[in-house]
């Protein structure tokens, strides 16, 4: 590892992911695709702002984005595609296929978990993927590590004619450590296709079944690779006991528990078989820390080798901690903290919906219409919490479409008026286009409303085939919702501007109750942070009218920031008393007018900044 | 600071949008440069929609893991008071705490249906006694003219707790952390914070 104090080779602290980035640039990596996906949406980035070798692009799904990958490394060039977990979930087709086909360029597929599901929709442990679809798979600890096994698994997956997966998580792609830099070397495998190959690139039953032998036999030989994977480290010390862990996990046991022993895997997929012998050997007990699944708990005791702890005391969810190994290494023994404040009494402080976002009018909207909503995952799903609680389904992407559609072909009429879905722009575009096509091929009734606030909001601002720019910032083609909807076959095709809130619930009304398909488009609504496109409001800011204010708290219903409640007793100008009034923070309103709408007294009123 | 061998832990902790993440960055580049191995890890996914914000950093001779063992932070540096008594239990018995005098109501407060607390400084007091520092960021940098770097002055601030470090080491970090336009103001932070403590 190194320290900051060698200043002869360039050293930079960087996030994992940035690293990740470095290390695809250094290992002369040609393309770079990928889905955004929290904790994964750095490494594209970073590539198209400091990578300028490198060709990147967003795919407008995961799925995509390794199919894109895998038609350059056919080519003979070095390529990766990096998603969220859930995102392999979609991309899992080609990749389970992939197995077979193997590569000619280096081709890795990053996969970044999120256990705790800090920003997720499920916990899935994408070990298990490599297991599965017979491909290695790498775990880095650190950043270095990150740029280090980035650059090993192109030489791997060359080697061994495999795609090679690099593990990651939240708390390695989102930490920062220092990285050693080195140069780009450029892959020596000349760029070209040939029709030669075809038999090993075509996965027809015949070609499969040669595939497929293939494919065991690399199992194999990786298998005695992992016994010499530089990056199998073992670490001799208190021999009463040894620990094989991998990953994240390892620091943190390192950090408790520095006496111990220890067989640190880089390589968690396939295990060095001969290396774990020979450190059951050397240790008297075995304990494996592994966040998530027992996956190498279950292996290590299907090859017959004792497990002295693992998953008896180590939890299989959420996140592991230095204290959460702690306290399961030691038990009783482990002394808690001092305990000042029951910290779990205060008021949380969950993410919200920004000041002026454009979901905010239409969720509330659909509050008043008393509408059963089928949600999507974005920004928007975030209208589920108090006080909107305006989405009622979230599963994946693109589910809202086909749920409401499934729902409605059940309830006949009785559904008519009471059900959409709602689905945001980048979601949309990812997976939300067959299930519409879907709605209007079977003669569907339901009604589809797309937030579009041109941009993917929620991970950050990464542009899509709706945005009209690439993630190079050049200018290009823009999806049109409504043209598509047409084109697809959806019979009543609307648009709306959600901030006027009257117009909007009409709208949804009409459609919801209509007896034919519909896709309602949101328009003139971008993201209130989205410094491109900015919607003009009439006035900078708003403030309340003591005088006229009765402390209705309808204004609270749409659970904007700056609007708060204040407990105080008084009377309005025309003698109505009240218990107290909502004040608003002028520095955070940005004047998008929808509380004014709501009240029904007049009382909030344009001011300026 | 620590004897060699020892890692320092600096819990920070506020507010999306606050910087927090730049203040550790700085944290970061400072340590580094001085000779340090750094690690550093941050939740930082729903940080623009106003959610909390966590960053644990570490430096030393070598740090293992990115995260701070519950209960054992040398330093709480917080830049909103509800997220500071949030962590109250991360901190050593003898550990330092710096608090930034502002407050932002979380949604429940702000729809009357629970209270921001009360007396969180004295609370801090009571625990951690002449171990706990006090800087007003927001009105700092509201006098040098741009409330948004009230981040930076509360790095200002805190980096008097660590002597050995000197100012041009701080303002290197800025400089190359940050655009160039905005190192005038950032600097000033900077050193406006330092006096403040
Ligand atoms: C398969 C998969 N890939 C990526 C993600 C991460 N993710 C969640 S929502 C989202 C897109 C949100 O953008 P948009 O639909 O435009 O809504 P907004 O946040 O802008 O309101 C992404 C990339 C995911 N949950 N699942």
């Amino acid at each position: 590892m190194p320290i900051g104090g060698n200043m002869k080779k360039e050293i930079k602290v960087m996030q994992g992911n940035s690293a990740i980035a470095r290390g695809a640039w250094e290992a002369g990596v040609r393309l770079a695709a990928a889905y955004p996906g929290t904790p994964s949406s750095e490494i594209l980035k970073e590539i198209a702002d400091n990578y300028p070798e490198i060709y990147a692009e967003w795919a407008p799904n995961e799925k995509v984005a390794v199919e894109v990958a895998s038609g350059a490394s056919i080519a003979g060039a070095r390529a990766m595609a990096s998603m969220k977990h859930v995102g392999m979930n979609v991309a899992s087709d080609p990749v389970m296929t992939l197995s077979y086909t193997g590569v000619k360029g280096g081709l890795l597929i990053v996969v970044a978990d999120d256990p705790n599901v800090h920003s997720s929709q499920n916990e899935q442990d994408s070990r298990n993927w490599a297991r599965f679809g017979k491909m290695p798979m790498l775990e880095p600890s650190d950043a270095q590590e990150c740029k280090d096994f980035t650059k090993i698994a192109f030489e791997m997956s060359e080697e061994f004619d495999t795609p090679v997966f690099l593990r990651t998580e939240t708390r390695v792609g989102h930490s920062d450590s220092p990285v050693v830099l080195e140069n780009r070397v450029e892959s020596k495998i000349p760029t070209k296709v040939d029709q030669k190959e075809a038999q090993k690139y075509t996965m027809v039953p015949i070609n499969v079944r040669v595939r497929r032998k293939v494919v065991e036999e690399r199992m194999k030989r990786l298998e005695a690779y992992a016994d010499e994977f530089k990056f199998n480290k073992m670490e001799i010390n208190d021999t009463r006991i040894g620990v094989i862990t991998s990953g994240v996990s390892y620091l943190y046991t390192k950090d408790v528990f520095p006496e111990y022993s220890y067989l640190k895997l880089g390589m968690v997929w396939p295990l060095p078989k001969k290396m774990i012998d020979e450190f059951y050997k050397k240790v008297k007990k075995v304990i494996i820390v592994e966040e998530l699944d027992p996956f190498l708990e279950t292996e290590i005791k299907a090859m017959g080798y004792k497990v002295f702890h693992g998953k008896d005391v180590i939890p299989n969810m959420y996140e592991l901690s230095p204290e959460i190994i702690e306290k399961a290494l030691k038990g009783k023994k482990y002394k808690e903290p001092e305990i000042r404040v029951k910290t779990d009494e205060l008021p949380r402080r969950p993410p919200n919906l920004c000041a002026g976002c454009s979901h905010r009018p239409l969720f509330y909207a659909l509050k008043k219409l008393g509408a059963f909503v089928f949600g999507d995952i974005g920004c928007y799903t975030l209208a589920t919490a108090p006080p909107l609680q305006a989405i009622h389904t979230t599963v994946c992407m693109g589910a809202g479409i086909g749920e409401a559609h499934g729902a409605m072909k059940v309830m006949g009429n009785e559904g008519l008026g009471k059900v959409c879905a709602v689905i945001g722009d980048s979601t949309f575009l990812h997976s939300g286009v067959t299930p519409l096509m879907d709605i209007a091929y079977n003669k569907g009734n339901s009604t589809t409303i797309i937030l579009d606030n041109r941009i993917t909001g929620m991970t950050g601002h990464q542009e899509h085939p709706g945005t009209g720019f690439t993630v190079r910032q050049e200018p290009t083609y823009a999806v049109d919702y409504a043209e598509l909807g047409k084109t697809l076959g959806i019979q009543s095709i609307r648009k709306i501007d959600p901030y006027n809130i009257k117009e909007s619930m009409e709208v949804i009304k009409e459609e919801m109750e209509k007896d034919c398909s519909s896709l309602i488009v949101c328009t003139n609504s971008p993201c209130i942070m989205l410094r491109r496109e900015k919607r003009k409001f009439e006035h900078p800011t708003y403030t309340i009218d003591e005088e006229k204010c009765r402390g209705c708290k309808a204004c609270l219903e749409i659970g904007c920031p700056p609007i708060t409640w204040i407990e105080k007793e008084g009377t309005t100008k025309d003698g109505h008393k009240r218990k107290g009034m909502v004040s608003i923070n002028k520095d955070t309103c940005v004047g998008c007018g929808v509380c004014v709408q709501i009240c029904k007294f007049d009382a909030i009123v344009p001011a300026v900044k | 600071m620590k004897e060699n061998g020892k890692v320092t832990n600096i819990f920070l902790s506020g507010v999306g949008g606050q910087g927090t993440i730049l203040a550790s960055n700085i944290l970061a580049e400072v340590f580094l440069k001085a000779g340090y191995d750094v690690k550093k890890s941050e939740i930082h996914g729903m940080a623009q929609r106003g959610g909390d914000v966590t960053t644990h950093f570490r430096f030393g001779k070598k740090v293992y893991s990115p995260l701070i063992k519950y209960g054992d932070a040398d330093f709480l540096l917080s830049f909103e008071l509800l997220e500071a008594l949030r962590y109250i239990n991360w901190v050593k018995p003898d550990g330092k705490v710096v608090l930034n005098r502002q407050k932002i109501y979380p949604p429940s407060v702000n729809l009357g249906l629970a209270k921001y607390p009360e007396n969180v400084e004295e609370t801090f007091k009571k625990f951690f006694k002449d171990n706990v520092y006090v800087v007003d960021g927001q009105e700092i940098a509201r006098k040098i003219g741009n409330i948004q770097a009230a981040n930076v002055v509360l790095i200002g601030a805190f980096s008097n707790f660590f002597p050995k470090i000197k100012e041009s080491q701080w303002v290197d970090a800025i400089k190359t952390l940050m655009p160039q336009k905005l190192h005038d103001l950032n600097i000033k932070a900077f050193q406006e914070g330092r006096k403040a403590l």
